[in-house]
């Protein structure tokens, strides 16, 4: 079984955001970018399951600028055996909407023939959470998003569901598509012997012309604010003081 | 901070990497291994699968056949956490990896080597003696061949984690020779019968790993175990500490950087006056000082080990690598000293890391050579032309 896994560069989660003076977006320039970390967790999910001999070959797809390759190593150097890096825009400010990259999937899936497709739920720069969903869609088949435990037996996935309040297990036939969670596994640290390795393995570059897909996007960005600042607090003299406030507030 | 190594994608992608395993599994427990003067064992499984532990094997032996830049690459991002945990940075580098592979026979590389591959073995180097510090030619300890064997006699001290090692690069008198002559190394099994490990000074740092003392009783080892020809023992232990040295350079500046990133914190958090300390002329001039100091000992450090990767027999080898050490040791001491200065009295505290940066970086510039040694080697290497 071959499992197809798209990985996105996206601002490092450790790198405190600032937003353009235009308010067009976040400022990227000369900012550490890094594997969406739901992505690193789907890598890992599919390597475990080349590891558990459960699958022969994992497959990294990224789809964006030119500087995705660096993220295409990292999923190399975790374990991934080739690379498909597909140039959709030359300015690291351009989001390629969910719906264009799904296409560009659906593409890639039609050639690689994948049993399983694993991706992050969500990207945490622009936290759409609709890419899997929409290549599901596309493709026809069937989906388990936010996943949490994965489990391939013969042609079916069961998959362990974090829904609101609680957990889903549902089976789902092969092939389809499954949307990693962040409980879904620990991703591990590429290995400097990993590392070494991840150059000499196959990464294949196209762009979204070879696929004959328009990644214009569809969606407008009206506005982007820094989340409101927090006000500072007040001190209170006396436990009757404090009950008196929360009252006054309303809250007990 | 400066990207002085001209790191190529692997590189940045390694330190990556490191960083990450150390913010999770290195920092939140590095005051707690100083305090306890412990560190914890699961960290060997961790720096093992990453290959640091392992780093200078070559790829033939199933190592990672990392580079000097590497080593230094990971040795400073894990100090800039914990001085101790990065001792498990090529923690078998000194005592295996180098040796081995510089001056073992093939039979000793495959045996050792893969072993040593698998990251789960610690070894440690046994040179100073009571009365053999800087002066190696001091050395008591005697191997008496016999027969197949050689039976080996003697005290070590201050043997950096020979309580975790498995086998440990012994350095013997072979013969009575003058000098640094008559002095050889052999690969002794820590678990060999007559070795006896004894305590472990209280030290003023790099607490979490100890520094025991050794006896060696009729310790028979077979005369395959001889590393590099009898006699030579001092000559390949000085080409193998000159292709390491550099290592202590990048503890030194990731010592300094811890230091200045905790000071740069407090400086900005810690009010007098009304308004932050960091607003203060008398405090800016020190952390630009701190930061421009850990700037230039990073350039060089990275400048060094670049050149011994390309050319590590190349003869100002020893000159460059004491060069780094001496420097980046002294400037570590120094940001240290100053980022408790920043933190005031705070600094003085155990609440806060510097103290334990300040008593790290001391270490540095006495051990793998003081850099009194190291200046002379220097100076001697310049007269010499």
């Amino acid at each position: 079984m071959k499992v197809l896994v798209p990985v996105k560069r996206v601002i490092d989660y450790n790198v405190k955001a600032k937003v353009k003076s235009d308010g067009s977006g976040v400022d990227l320039a000369n900012v550490k970018m890094s594997m969406n970390p739901f992505d690193e967790i789907a890598v890992e999910e599919a390597i475990r399951l080349k590891e558990a001999g459960k699958a022969e070959e994992v497959v990294a797809v990224s789809i964006g600028v030119k500087q995705a390759q660096e993220t295409l190593r990292t999923a190399l150097a975790m374990g991934a055996d080739r690379a498909i890096l597909v140039v959709a825009a030359d300015d690291v400010h351009t989001d390629i909407e969910p719906l264009a990259v799904a296409k560009i999937l659906k593409a890639i899936v039609d050639e690689e023939q994948p049993k399983l497709v694993i991706a992050g739920k969500q990207a945490i720069d622009n936290d759409m959470n609709a890419t899997g969903q929409m290549l599901a869609a596309l493709l026809g088949w069937g989906q388990a998003t936010f996943a949490s435990e994965l489990d391939i037996d013969g042609d079916a996935a069961t998959v362990t569901r974090e829904v609101d309040g609680g957990l889903q297990t549902i089976k789902v036939g092969l092939p389809a598509i499954v949307t990693a969670d962040l409980r879904l596994n620990e991703p591990r640290y590429a290995s400097l012997p990993n590392i070494m390795k991840a150059k000499k393995k196959p990464l294949d570059e196209k762009t979204a012309a070879d696929y004959g897909v328009d990644v214009a996007p569809r969606l407008e960005v009206v506005k982007t604010a820094e989340p409101p600042v927090r006000s500072a607090g007040i001190k209170v003299e006396s436990v009757d003081e404090l009950v008196s406030k929360l009252k006054e507030k309303g809250v007990v | 901070m400066l990207d002085t190594t001209e790191y190529d994608e692997d590189l940045i992608m390694f330190r990556d990497t490191i960083r990450r395993m150390v913010e999770k599994d290195v920092a939140p427990i590095a005051a707690k291994i100083d305090q306890e003067d412990d560190m914890p064992h699961s960290l060997v499984p961790i720096f093992g699968d990453l290959g640091l532990i392992q780093i200078m094997v070559p790829e033939e032996y199933g190592g990672p056949g990392g580079t000097l830049t590497m080593a230094c690459i990971a040795k400073e991002e894990v100090s800039r956490a914990s001085f101790a945990v990065s001792h498990l940075v090529g923690a078998t580098s000194i005592a295996m990896a180098l040796p081995l592979t510089h001056y073992g026979t093939d039979a000793q590389r495959q045996k050792y080597l893969p072993e040593i591959a698998e990251g789960r073995t610690l070894t440690c180097i046994g040179l100073t003696e009571p009365q053999t510090g800087s002066d190696v030619s001091g050395i008591k300890t005697t191997a008496k061949r016999d027969g197949d064997d050689y039976v080996i006699n003697g005290q070590k001290v201050f043997i950096t984690k020979a309580d975790q090692a498995k086998y440990i690069l012994l350095f013997a008198r072979t013969s009575e020779g003058k000098g640094h002559d008559g002095i050889s190394s052999f690969i002794v099994p820590m678990d060999s019968p007559g070795v006896k490990i004894g305590g472990s000074p209280k030290k003023m740092g790099l607490r979490g790993i100890k520094n025991c003392d050794l006896f060696f009783e009729n310790v028979r080892v077979p005369a395959e175990n001889l590393v590099g020809e009898e006699g030579q023992g001092f000559k390949n232990a000085m080409g193998v500490l000159n292709l390491n040295r550099p290592t202590v350079g990048a503890a030194s500046v990731g010592i300094a950087q811890g230091a200045l990133d905790a000071a740069m914190a407090y400086a900005k958090e810690r009010e007098q006056f009304g308004q932050p300390i960091g607003n203060f002329q008398l405090v800016q001039a020190m952390l630009a000082d701190m930061a421009i100091q850990i700037e230039a000992a990073r350039a060089l450090l990275y400048k060094v080990a670049a050149f011994i990767d390309r050319d590590p027999t190349h003869p100002q080898v020893p000159m460059y690598s004491s060069m780094i050490k001496t420097f980046a040791s002294d400037m570590a001491m120094k940001v240290t000293t100053d980022a408790v200065q920043v933190f005031g009295g705070a600094g003085y505290l155990q609440d806060h890391p510097v103290e334990r940066y300040m008593r790290d970086a001391k270490v540095c510039q006495i051990y793998e050579g003081t850099n009194q040694i190291q200046r002379l080697i220097i100076a001697r290497a310049m007269l010499k032309g």
